[in-house]
């Protein structure tokens, strides 16, 4: 492939003379069709300035519609009008010269100082130099002449000592200005002289850019900009009889301002200061400057965005009967969407029969590229024709990869590969697993569907972007596809040691797993979850290690040894050979990242094993807990009369203590803080005591409330999901059954409100506990108004937290995906741009792909010991 | 990190070792590599880090870093 280098970009100006001569026809009348719905002779819509009426020929270039590209026509302004996007220019060339003699208004020597500067200096902060000093000047140092000071009033209107300077005068001035001097205000005389900024010819753009509608009715309809240039050739002209007639001064500033104002909203008709030109209908006129800007402009709409076939798009519904790299595909969106298949040898007969006796095929296309549509009436005949080389389009069905996608796409997997399976129904079905990688949920997520069109397509998007290939996070090496909150509370439920199925419990579970062998019954002629849980698992597994409820039991009351499978609260987990002899499965097994089951399931066996994995499970935990239920009442956060003393004392002791801490601080006694000031160390210690208060309540309820879970038969379901770590923690129930504690604002007690207090509930200048944000009641038994404001600070401050930290960080994440996205691993392992400049010698220094380690490392060196020594 | 006194800021511990490599070097670098000169990143001649090693536009730095996924990392800038 030919590269040229781009070495760099200049803007500048088309010159009133480069405008003429690329002009193919000066345009004069302000009408666009006669009578007869022709176009008129050097009007807009002349012939010569392109063809957007198929059969008719450019009389420019000859050539048909679509290969005519149209040409630029220009326009003869009577008066000169100021370009409204170079005011703030003129504005600054003005100020900084003499309106005599055109020369910088500075002393020479001074001019040459300032021509040094421009080698180490932008020229826009030398330019912003000479202005600031050229404006304070009385007189011009080169003419003597006086002068004036000059004010724009935006966008176009000129002052030149209070008095009205219209752009002929302006434009004169302007032109005096020499070529160096120019170079002083950023300039390149070659490229841009700022006389062109007030324009005497206008560019008139050819039809192809503002085409004419012709409605259903009849009735020609003309493009926006179409209608604005039609408005400036009638100022226009009659600026131009006024002034031939020999009308008074005041009547042609009229008309001129008039006509600078339609050049000005021709341009930009959301100009500050000018009001808006509007349609007929009263609509706001869309013009060039509203064409090509923002979220809707040429740009962002029609550029970097852009729509694709072979796609559809609906709201999204859980389906968990279908397996996790299948996506659900309506029939009504699968019989429009084809797949082309090439007629080979091996598969010609199967597809005549395809094609003669189902409305599989929609299209066939003969090896010259002709195509035809099947249907009733030609299906015989089109079979018959079919041979090797030919090609057919039919429709999705079963089995076919396609390309699913859910935005904001932030990441590798927010788009996957799925097999398409056609279902009743309007919606697209996922299994809930894959919700995660995609962040969707239900409550009305639409997602985007795409069909691969060539085998090269189809099979790159199976071998690298289908679902169960991705279950290892390829940023950090380890699982994203996992179970989450139903299935981890279900798996855990399912494998406790109290859980126990009768056979024919047990038979269902077999059943919706698939089991063709059955194990034997192993507690007398029952069956227990873990028995049923082993089934899941390919035989030759073994693992051993401590659960997510040993970590959580560790909090509350630390055991002196581990007693690793005799532990007396099920928190040891060992499987040999594919059973699980110990231990209850929980988020340490099936969890994001922790889950070590699903690590080993998706690392170490063929994908398939943990796609099997994740059918059978979801289905046996599904059944389970909607049988057993897996909710929470009010009873479930009652506490001990215990704890509630233990709470009454910590609280009043907590009090006692603030009340010491308030009286030193108000004597300034208190002991510093090391680089915190006194109101600050006091801040932090009540935070501290409040704190350590809550922690101790935490504490205890958690213990009290675990042991519910080591019972026969566990029936707080809070405690299961806590302790499977599928949802909620300690802090939660907290603050359901203990007490809040200290309200937050800003990682200290709130301090805003009234006048020295929080609300006026409180006496002024009051810092002690109470008065500071602290809440002692719980969710419980409810909030008294005070407690309740204070509440609603903290809970105000999170509120506006998430909505402002998703905007920053999407934003950020945003702009860092964009400066990335086109760096590319090259055969020699280095990362380059897109024009082969170097980033890095090697990927990530390491040249290692995060999805091939473990966790970020290499190897897992325990593990591999561990197999060794076996 | 033990702190230990700093005389100049080549002695800090996150500055890297910084060396400027022979011609022989940089043309065997740029043929491994198959590189032009400026595709190579850049670094200023008046950059803190080299200014004691008194570079030479178009010459190449190889700089050594500390990695915490990599250990020892090579990194080569052109001098600009």
């Amino acid at each position: 492939m030919l590269m040229k280098k781009i070495v760099g970009i200049e803007f500048s100006l088309l010159s009133p003379k480069l405008i003429r001569k690329m002009s193919s026809l000066e345009v004069k009348t302000p009408d666009t069709y006669d009578k007869d719905g022709y176009p008129m002779e050097s009007g807009l819509m002349d012939p010569h300035l392109g063809v957007i009426n198929p059969g008719l020929r450019c009389k420019t270039c000859g050539q048909r519609m679509k290969k005519c590209p149209g040409h630029f026509g220009s326009l003869e302004l009577i008066r000169p009008v100021i370009h409204s996007e170079f005011g703030k220019r003129i504005e600054i060339l003005m100020r900084g010269t003499c309106k005599e003699c055109g020369k910088i208004s500075l002393p020479d020597d001074k001019i040459e100082k300032h021509r040094k500067l421009l080698k180490d200096d932008t020229p826009e902060s030398v330019t912003k130099k000479i202005v600031s000093k050229a404006n304070l000047v009385k007189k011009c140092p080169h003419c003597k002449a006086v002068k004036n000071k000059v004010l724009l009033d935006k966008p176009t209107n000129f002052y030149y000592n209070k008095e009205r300077i219209y752009p002929t005068e302006i434009r004169e001035w302007i032109e005096k200005i020499s070529d160096s001097d120019l170079e002083l205000f950023g300039y390149d005389a070659e490229l841009v002289r700022p006389e062109w900024f007030i324009m005497k010819v206008l560019s008139v753009p050819p039809i192809t850019i503002r085409p004419s509608i012709t409605l259903e009715s009849g009735i020609k309809s003309e493009d926006d900009l179409t209608h604005k240039l039609v408005d400036i050739i009638r100022i226009n002209m009659r600026l131009k009889d006024n002034i031939d007639a020999g009308a008074p001064q005041l009547i042609i500033e009229d008309l001129w301002d008039l006509l600078q104002y339609h050049v000005t909203t021709y341009f930009d008709n959301n100009t500050a200061g000018v009001p808006p030109a509007k349609h007929r209908s009263g609509r706001a006129l869309r013009t060039i400057v509203q064409r090509l800007k923002g979220k809707k402009g040429r740009f962002r709409h029609n550029l970097t965005g852009k729509r694709v076939n072979f796609a559809a798009r609906s709201t999204v519904t859980p389906d968990p009967f279908i397996k996790i790299s299948e996506v659900g595909v309506p029939k009504k969106i699968a019989n429009e969407l084809t797949v082309p298949e090439r007629i080979t040898d091996w598969n010609k007969k199967e597809i005549q029969k395809l094609v003669k006796e189902t409305e599989e095929v929609v299209y066939t296309i003969r090896p010259d590229e002709t195509k035809k549509r099947v249907d009733d009436t030609n299906r015989e005949e089109i079979a018959e024709e079919l041979d090797t080389g030919f090609r057919i389009e039919r429709k999705l069905r079963d089995g076919d990869v396609v390309l699913f996608n859910r935005q904001p796409s932030l990441h590798r997997l927010s788009m996957m590969a799925h097999s398409a399976r056609i279902m009743d129904g309007k919606t697209l079905r996922i299994n809930p697993i894959v919700c995660k990688p995609y962040n969707a949920d239900f409550d009305g997520d639409e997602m985007n569907l795409h069909v691969p069109q060539t085998e090269e397509g189809k099979g790159e998007a199976k071998e690298l972007m289908y679902v169960r290939n991705q279950v290892i996070s390829p940023r950090y090496g380890a699982p994203v596809i996992v179970l989450d909150e139903d299935g981890v509370s279900g798996a855990f439920v399912l494998t406790m040691n109290a859980t126990e199925f009768t056979r024919e419990e047990a038979m269902q579970y077999f059943f919706e797993m698939g089991i063709k062998e059955l194990p034997k019954p192993d507690r007398g002629k029952n069956y227990s979850g873990k028995i049923v849980f082993s089934q899941m698992l390919p035989k030759d597994l073994n693992l051993e290690y401590k659960t997510n409820l040993c970590k959580i039991i560790q909090k509350t009351a630390r055991c002196k040894e581990c007693t690793k499978e005799k532990c007396k609260y099920d928190a040891y987990l060992k499987i040999k050979n594919g059973k699980l002899l110990c231990g209850v499965v929980d988020k340490s097994s099936l969890g994001e990242v922790s889950g070590q089951i699903i690590d080993t399931l998706a690392r170490n066996y063929p994908s398939e094993v943990i796609e099997e994995f994740y059918n059978k499970i979801n289905r046996v935990v599904a059944d389970l807990l909607t049988k057993r239920g897996m909710t929470a009442g009010v009873d479930e956060y009652e506490v001990s009369d215990n704890i509630f003393k233990a709470k009454e004392k910590a609280v009043g002791e907590m009090h006692t203590k603030g009340k010491a801490l308030t009286d030193k601080f108000e004597k300034g006694t208190l002991e510093h803080l090391p680089g915190k000031n006194l109101k600050e160390s006091f801040e932090a210690k009540m935070m501290r005591l409040a704190a350590e208060t809550k922690k101790k309540i935490e504490n205890q309820i958690m213990k009290e409330k675990l042991e519910s879970i080591l019972k026969e038969e566990p029936r707080l379901n809070t405690m299961i999901m806590i302790a499977s770590g599928s949802r909620g923690n300690s802090i939660n129930l907290m603050n359901i059954s203990g007490f809040w504690g200290q309200a937050n604002v800003r990682e200290g007690r709130p301090r805003r409100g009234f006048t020295n207090r929080l609300i006026t509930l409180n006496e002024k200048n009051d810092v002690g506990v109470e008065a500071g944000g602290f809440i002692r009641s719980n969710f419980i038994d409810g909030m008294n108004a005070k407690e309740y404001f204070y509440h609603s600070m903290g809970g105000r401050q999170g509120e506006v937290d998430t909505g402002v930290s998703t905007k920053v960080s999407g934003y950020l994440y945003r702009r860092l995906a964009n400066s990335l996205k086109d760096l590319v691993v090259n055969n020699d392992e280095t990362i380059r741009t897109a024009s082969s400049e170097l980033v890095q010698y090697s990927y990530g220094e390491d040249g290692v792909f995060p999805k091939n380690t473990v966790r970020g490392k290499n190897i897992n060196i325990e593990k591999e010991a561990k197999d060794f020594k076996e | 990190m033990p702190v230990k006194s700093v005389e100049t800021a080549y002695d800090h511990f996150l500055v890297p070792k910084q060396v400027m490599i022979s011609k022989e070097q940089a043309a065997e670098l740029l043929k491994k590599y198959n590189l032009t000169l400026n595709q190579l990143p850049k670094i200023s001649s008046k950059d803190a880090a080299i200014a004691e090693l008194k570079p030479v536009k178009d010459e190449i730095v190889k700089i050594i870093r500390n990695s915490p996924t990599a250990g020892k990392t090579v990194y080569y800038r052109r001098v600009v």
